[in-house]
C-alpha cells in the first residue's frame, strides 16, 4: 500500500505540495485538480520520479528516498504523452526493454511480449516504429509496456488528455479490467465513475476526499468559484510542474560565465 | 540577439571600433605574421597583443585564460623545435601563436555577438545569388540559441520516461529517445513557424 | 522515357521544418560540447562530444541540413558564444591550432550526409557502412583540412600530424562507431523525411 507522510515539495522556491498525508488502500483511486494544483507533482512522488523535499512516500516498508528503484518497478507510471516513455525504436522492442530487468530468460520474455501485444491489439504493429503509431495506439503501447512488467500499482498522469473519445474509452476499458490498484490523475471526470475514492487537490493540498459523486461536485464548485480571467497567473505552475511541456525561460548560453 | 556570450562590456578604444575593421586588422596581422616568419616581429607582436588588454580595458586574466588552453601545443612546439636544434624557431612559433590567439580573443571580447553576427551576415550577402535568404538565416540563428536549452529539456523528458519505467544502469538507452524528442520538437517548431506566418516554408530557397 | 520521368520525385529548397531541424542539430552539437566535458589529465581542453554531434548531423539530417547546422554553430561560436569544447568560443578558436579542424567540420558533415543519403536511398542504414562513412567524413576529411592548418600554426607538418594522432584520433574513432550505432537506431525509430519539398521533375522541365 502507498502511504504519504507529510509530503512537501517546492520547485526553485515555489512550493507545490504542502504536507500531504495519505493512505492509498482502495482499488480504484482518482485524483482531480486544476492545472498547477500540484497534481502532476503528487503523481510523480508516488514512484520516486520526484523525491519530496520533506516527508516520505512509502510502499510497504520501502520509501522512495531510499528504494526508488524498487518502488519504480512495482509502481508503474503512464504519462499523458506516451512518446515520453517510449525508449526503443519498434513496438515489440519497447515492450521487451521493460522486461529485461526482470531477467525472465529469452523464451519467457518473448512469450510475454507476444501475449501483451496480442492483448492490447498491437500484434499487427510489432515491428512498426513506435513513434509512428497513432496517438491512441501509442498510449496503448505505453500501457502495454508498463503492464508487461506486472506492477502492483499503476499511476496514470492524465493518460487520456491527448486522446479522442474512442481512444479514451479504450484506455478506460483497459484500466477497468486491471486487477492492480490504479491511481488515476485526470481532468476527465467521466473516467471516475465507479471509482472507490476520489481526491481533490488544490494549492498543493488534498482539499476533499470522498466518493466520486461527492468529489466531482466539490471540484466543480471549486472551479466555478474562481473567475476565469486570462490574466490570472498560475502561482504554482513552474516549468518543472509539467515536465516537457513548458518551454524553458529565455536561453542564456552566455550566462555561464 | 539577447545572448551576451564572451563579450565584456566596456568603453575602451577597442570597443568603439566597429566589428568589420577589427576583423580585417586581425586577418592582415595573421597573414603578415605567418608570411614574415621573423623572430623579432613575432615577439614584438606578442608584446603588443598583451599590451592591447590593459589598453582596451580588459583584465589580464582574460589573456591568461585563453593562452592557458594552448599549453600542450606550446609545449609540443618547444620540445619539437628544440630537439631539431632550432630553439629560436620555437620562440618564434610560440610567440606567433600566442599573439594571434590573444588578438583574436581581444576582438571577440570587445565586440557584441550581435554586431559580429551582423558582420557575418553582411559578408555572406553574395550568397544571396545562390539562393540564401538573409531573413531565414537570421531566423535559424535565433532558433538555434533558443534550441540549446531544448536539448536539456529533451534529456529530462526522456530520462523521466526511462526512470518511470523502472530502468536503471543502462544510460545508453537514453541517447536515442533524446534525439527522437529533439526531432519531435523540431517538427513542432516547424509547424509553429508556418502557423504563425514566420516562415512560409514554401519559398524557393 | 518521359513517362518514367514523372515518377522521379526530387526534393528542392528547405521547409520551415528543415530550418527547425538545422537549429536543433546546431544546438545539439553545442550542447554536446558545453555540457558533456570529460577532463583529461595534462590537457586544458576536455574530451567533448562535438565531433559526435557533427557526425550525427550528417548521418541523421543529410548533407544539406547537416552542413548548414554546422555552419550555424560556427557562426554563433566565432561570433563569441561559448559553444566550443569546454565553453570556449570566439575567434581565438579559429586562429588557434584546432581552427582547421573546426572549419573541417563543414566538409565532414557534408561528406557524411551525402554518403549516408546515398546509402539510405539504396536501402536501409547499415551499421558498418555507416561507421565507415563516419570515419571517412568525420576523420579523413576533417583531418585533411585540420592537419595542414595545424602544421602552419605549429610550424611543422610532422608535429601537427603527431598531435592530431595523439589528441584526436582515439576519441574520433570511438565517436565514429558510436555515431553509426545511434544513427542506425534513430533511422529505425523515427524516419526523418528528406530536406525540402518534393518536386516532380517533369514539372520542372516545363517550368
Amino acid at each position: 500500500m502507498l502511504r504519504l507522510e507529510g509530503v512537501s515539495h517546492a520547485y526553485d522556491g515555489n512550493p507545490v505540495l504542502h504536507g500531504v498525508d495519505l493512505e492509498l488502500r482502495e482499488h480504484r483511486i482518482g485524483v482531480i485538480g486544476a492545472n498547477g494544483s500540484g497534481k502532476s507533482t503528487l503523481a510523480r512522488t508516488l514512484n520516486g520520479l520526484v523525491l519530496p523535499d520533506a516527508g516520505r512516500v512509502w510502499l510497504g516498508e520501502w520509501n522512495t528516498h531510499r528504494h526508488a528503484r524498487h518502488i519504480r518497478r512495482r509502481v508503474g507510471f503512464v504519462f499523458s504523452d506516451a512518446a515520453n516513455q517510449i525508449i526503443m525504436p519498434t513496438v515489440a522492442e519497447d515492450v521487451e526493454v521493460g522486461l529485461r530487468p526482470l531477467k525472465l530468460g529469452r523464451e519467457e520474455t518473448a512469450r510475454r511480449v507476444d501475449g501483451i501485444l496480442e492483448r492490447y491489439g498491437l500484434a499487427a504493429h510489432r515491428d512498426h516504429p513506435a513513434h509512428l503509431l497513432s496517438g491512441g495506439q501509442r498510449q496503448m503501447l505505453a500501457l502495454a509496456s508498463v503492464l508487461a512488467t506486472e506492477p502492483e500499482v499503476l499511476v496514470c498522469d492524465e493518460p487520456t488528455t491527448l486522446l479522442d473519445r474512442r481512444n479514451t474509452r479504450m484506455v478506460h476499458r483497459v484500466l477497468d479490467t486491471l486487477e492492480q490498484q490504479v491511481v488515476l490523475f485526470t481532468h476527465d471526470l467521466d473516467l471516475l465513475a465507479g471509482f472507490d475514492r476520489v481526491l481533490v487537490v488544490d494549492g498543493g493540498r488534498v482539499v476533499h476526499d470522498g466518493s466520486p459523486e461527492d468529489s466531482v461536485a466539490f471540484y466543480t464548485r471549486l472551479m466555478d468559484a474562481t473567475p476565469a480571467t486570462p490574466h490570472d497567473p498560475d502561482p504554482v505552475a513552474g516549468p518543472a510542474a509539467e515536465p516537457g511541456s513548458t518551454p524553458d525561460p529565455a536561453p542564456e548560453p552566455g550566462g555561464r560565465r | 540577439m539577447s545572448a551576451v556570450g564572451l563579450y565584456v562590456p566596456g568603453t575602451g578604444p577597442l570597443h568603439r571600433v566597429p566589428a568589420g575593421p577589427k576583423l580585417l586588422a586581425l586577418l592582415v596581422t595573421g597573414v603578415a605574421l605567418v608570411a614574415a616568419a621573423h623572430l623579432w616581429i613575432s615577439v614584438a607582436a606578442l608584446a603588443a597583443a598583451v599590451a592591447v588588454y590593459p589598453v582596451a580595458g580588459l583584465s589580464l586574466r582574460h589573456a591568461f585564460r585563453v593562452v592557458r588552453v594552448l599549453w600542450p601545443f606550446l609545449l609540443g612546439i618547444a620540445v619539437f623545435q628544440t630537439l631539431m636544434g632550432e630553439w629560436t624557431e620555437a620562440v618564434r612559433l610560440c610567440a606567433q601563436l600566442g599573439a594571434l590567439v590573444l588578438l583574436a580573443n581581444a576582438v571577440t571580447l570587445t565586440t557584441r555577438v550581435s554586431a559580429m553576427l551582423d558582420l557575418f551576415q553582411r559578408l555572406a550577402r553574395p550568397l544571396r545569388h545562390v539562393g540564401v535568404d538573409p531573413d531565414r538565416v537570421g531566423l535559424v540563428l535565433a532558433l538555434t540559441v533558443r534550441s540549446i536549452p531544448m536539448v536539456g529539456q529533451a534529456w529530462r523528458a526522456a530520462r523521466e520516461g526511462y526512470l518511470a519505467r523502472g530502468m536503471s544502469g543502462r544510460p545508453h538507452l537514453l541517447v536515442v529517445p533524446v534525439i527522437v524528442q529533439l526531432l519531435r520538437m523540431a517538427e513542432a517548431t516547424g509547424e509553429a513557424l508556418v502557423a504563425r506566418g514566420m516562415d512560409e516554408g514554401e519559398r524557393e530557397a | 522515357m518521359p513517362v518514367q520521368r514523372t515518377t522521379d520525385v526530387r526534393y528542392r529548397g528547405l521547409t520551415a521544418r528543415d530550418l527547425a531541424l538545422i537549429a536543433v542539430f546546431a544546438a545539439l552539437i553545442a550542447a554536446l560540447s558545453m555540457f558533456v566535458a570529460i577532463p583529461i589529465p595534462f590537457s586544458p581542453v576536455p574530451i567533448t562530444l562535438q565531433t559526435l554531434g557533427v557526425m550525427l548531423a550528417g548521418a541523421l539530417i543529410g548533407w544539406k541540413r547537416g552542413t548548414l547546422a554546422v555552419a550555424v554553430l560556427l557562426a554563433l561560436g566565432f561570433a563569441g558564444l561559448p559553444l566550443f569544447a569546454g565553453g570556449r568560443g570566439g575567434l581565438a578558436v579559429l586562429v588557434g591550432p584546432s581552427g582547421g579542424m573546426v572549419l573541417g567540420w563543414l566538409l565532414g558533415a557534408l561528406v557524411i550526409g551525402a554518403l549516408t543519403e546515398l546509402m539510405l536511398r539504396n536501402g536501409r542504414y547499415r551499421f558498418w557502412k555507416g561507421a565507415a562513412i563516419n570515419v571517412l567524413g568525420g576523420m579523413v576529411v576533417i583531418y585533411a583540412v585540420g592537419v595542414p592548418w595545424m602544421a602552419v600554426v605549429l610550424g611543422d607538418g610532422a608535429l601537427a600530424s603527431l598531435m592530431a594522432v595523439a589528441v584526436y584520433l582515439p576519441g574520433d574513432l570511438a565517436k565514429a562507431v558510436i555515431a553509426a550505432l545511434i544513427a542506425a537506431t534513430v533511422h529505425r525509430a523515427y524516419p526523418i523525411p528528406p530536406a525540402g519539398r518534393p518536386v516532380i521533375s517533369a514539372e520542372e522541365d516545363r517550368a
